[in-house]
């Protein structure tokens, strides 16, 4: 038979076949375009922000940007030539120049030096609000789930809690502002930051608890106490196990998403600058909990916004996102990782 | 009379044992109970003694409540919200087991349970047959082994498993998985093992191991075994009580439920005519 005489199953235009192109046409475009946005964001922070990471001589990467505190940069002409240096060098080289000593300078703050107590300082704000969020969601999740009475009241504070995922952070920061800086006198702190950060991830701690413990199977809670164990051992032996996997990834993702934000930390636990690393001049173990640090977002939000900008912010800019994308892309990648590990021990 | 249950006393630790009446003596008493999930009630003034040693099987209709009342035995009922044994008593070796000076652990350690769908954890088979030791602070590593090659020979599966006690239970295949859940309730050493369906599950060829467990069991455990299954019914139990409709119908030797039974809806549903 040639191509060209018509049989049973000749194709016809029809409007079916009309939409399903166009549909097929828009579901395709949308993909296309979130995948160029995606790829233009990402692209932009990469591209500019690795001018600031990496360097083209070993060791290819910019030790002192990870390992030094945010500096002032300095640049002058200096016999004709055009000098760049951090604050703490330009001092060395006007006491070892003495000629140099009324040279004329342009500053420009926090361009110089690296970011290394905001990395210190956004670590330890994601460990300790994990710790709490973890123990207070989980326990909440094993109440609700476990031991609570089914019915109107808990229907109700599922449906609160759900609320709360919705609650913009810039509120949470003020919560945090008015409860544990203000009210509860901690000041801007550690521990404010840390509570803050931990009741915003709240709610996907317990939702994700919750869900996870659901998906454990009954027969497993019931052949446990029919064995005599009591429901706490049941549950600590065998359902929080196989919940446990399920609980962390979600829970670890969420700290990651909150740990980007800069409302809920810039009136509790950010300082602009800080000159003592959080371990330095602790006087007592309370110390520790009781001072602000620097952190990662809240840098960004100060050298984007509060700053004289020039050519020179914007190295500081691009290069403390990138590192902070890379951050928060390992924490999510360490939380799959362990998620699989775990899910691999206990398979059902 | 003063005799203090072992399982109301959860002070003492250890349990104290319980001395073993004979054969055939009533071990469970149920006295008239009426059942209720909420408002709905599911059993109507049941009355069955259930005895020492025997195999009792419960078999009726779907719905007829047959897992509700073995539920009933070791109080897994307690864990949905609403239910109650509204009039009634059920009694074991004289003791209301609803009374509130009852330790519902204790008594479900005397009273042990295999569900209808295998439920093995997800942990290896050493591990599992420890489960209820442990929960009991046993941890003596001769002790434990002892007790899961005991479980395991007593659950018929000793030889399958011997050489993969540390792989995972959940490897198991269906009818090996109900026998490890077997040897799981054994291993605590339970005075009753209820079992609901446990064969609801399994091949055929499965099936004829678990009866055959069941008749090893029968010298040492007293069983209440709930089924569908009218010949596995005649062959391993010795007695045999009929529901429907949440109400007990019948209750008799087994031989006589099969042979020639005294009520006209039992006979119908034991010659497969309806249910
Ligand atoms: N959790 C529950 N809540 C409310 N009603 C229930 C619940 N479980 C069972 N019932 C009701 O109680 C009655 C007896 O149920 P039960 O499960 O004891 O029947 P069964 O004889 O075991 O049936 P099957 O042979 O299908 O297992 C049924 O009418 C059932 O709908
Ligand atoms: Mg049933």
């Amino acid at each position: 038979m040639s191509p060209s005489t018509r049989h049973e199953f000749q194709s016809r235009p029809s409007a079916a076949r009309r939409w399903e192109s166009a549909a097929l046409w828009l579901f395709r475009t949308a993909t296309y375009v979130i995948l160029i946005c995606g790829a233009l964001v990402f692209g932009n922070i990469v591209f500019k922000g690795s001018k600031t990471v990496f360097t083209t001589t070993a060791p290819f990467i910019n030790v002192p940007f990870f390992t030094e505190a945010p500096e002032s940069l300095y640049v002058f002409d200096y016999q004709g030539q055009k000098r760049e240096m951090g604050d703490r060098e330009f001092r060395a080289f006007k006491a070892t120049h003495p000629e140099a000593k009324d040279i004329k300078a342009e500053s420009y703050v926090y361009s110089a030096g690296g970011i290394f107590p905001c990395i210190v300082g956004t670590v330890l704000l994601v460990l300790g609000s994990m710790i709490i969020a973890l123990t207070l969601g989980v326990s909440a999740a094993v109440y609700l789930s476990e031991y609570a009475k089914q019915g109107r009241a808990v229907t109700l504070i599922r449906l609160a809690i759900l609320n709360l995922a919705g609650v913009p952070s810039i509120v949470f920061g003020l919560f945090g502002l008015g409860l544990f800086v203000i009210y509860l006198d901690w000041n801007v702190s550690l521990l404010a930051g840390w509570f803050t950060l931990a009741f915003m991830v709240l709610p996907v701690v317990i939702t994700a608890s919750e869900e996870s413990l659901k998906a454990v199977p009954k027969g497993f809670r019931e052949g446990s106490l029919a064995l005599g164990a009591t429901k706490w051992q049941t549950i600590r032996k065998n359902v929080l196990p196989y919940a446990l996997p399920g609980i962390l990834t979600s829970s670890i993702l969420g700290i990651a998403r909150v740990a980007g934000e800069t409302a809920p930390i810039m009136f509790t636990a950010a300082y602009v600058v800080r000159d003592k690393l959080p371990w330095e001049g602790l006087t007592s173990v309370s110390d520790f909990f009781f001072q602000g640090v620097m952190a990662l977002p809240y840098h960004i939000y100060v050298v984007s916004s509060k700053i004289p900008q020039n050519e020179y912010t914007e190295r500081v800019q691009y290069g403390t996102a990138f590192v902070f994308l890379v951050i928060v892309a390992l924490i999510a990648t360490c939380s799959i990782v362990l998620r699989n590990k775990l899910r691999n021990r206990y398979k059902w | 009379m003063d005799i203090k249950p072992s399982f109301t006393s959860p002070t003492s630790g250890r349990s104290i044992p319980v001395t073993p009446s004979p054969v055939g003596s009533t071990l469970i008493d149920i006295d008239h109970v009426d059942f209720f999930y909420g408002a709905s009630q599911a059993l109507h003034d049941i009355n069955l003694k259930i005895e020492e040693k025997k195999v009792t099987a419960f078999i009726g209709p779907s719905g007829c409540g047959k897992s509700t009342l073995l539920r009933c035995l070791n109080r897994m009922n307690d864990l949905i919200d609403g239910t109650r044994v509204a009039n009634g008593q059920i009694k074991i070796r004289g003791i209301d087991i609803y009374d509130p000076s009852v330790d519902v652990i204790e008594l479900r350690k005397r009273v042990g349970m295999v569900f209808q769908k295998s439920n093995p954890f997800p942990k290896s088979i050493y591990e599992n047959i420890t489960y209820g030791l442990r929960l009991q602070g046993r941890s003596n590593k001769s002790d434990l082994d002892a007790v899961v090659e005991k479980s395991l020979r007593g659950a018929a599966l000793w030889d399958e498993v011997k050489d993969r006690l540390h792989s995972s239970g959940l490897g198991l295949s269906g009818g090996q998985q109900q026998r490890l859940c077997i040897a799981r309730a054994i291993a605590v050493e339970p005075e009753v093992i209820l079992m609901d369906e446990p064969c609801s599950a399994l091949d055929p060829i499965a099936t004829v191991k678990v009866e055959e467990l069941i008749q090893e069991l029968r010298t040492k455990f007293t069983i209440v075994i709930v089924t569908h299954n009218m010949q596995q019914a005649a062959r391993c139990s010795d007695k045999t009580a009929f529901f429907y409709m949440g109400k007990l119908i019948e209750f008799a030797d087994t031989r006589a439920i099969f042979m020639n039974p005294a009520n006209a809806q039992t006979e119908a549903y034991v010659s497969g005519r309806f249910g």
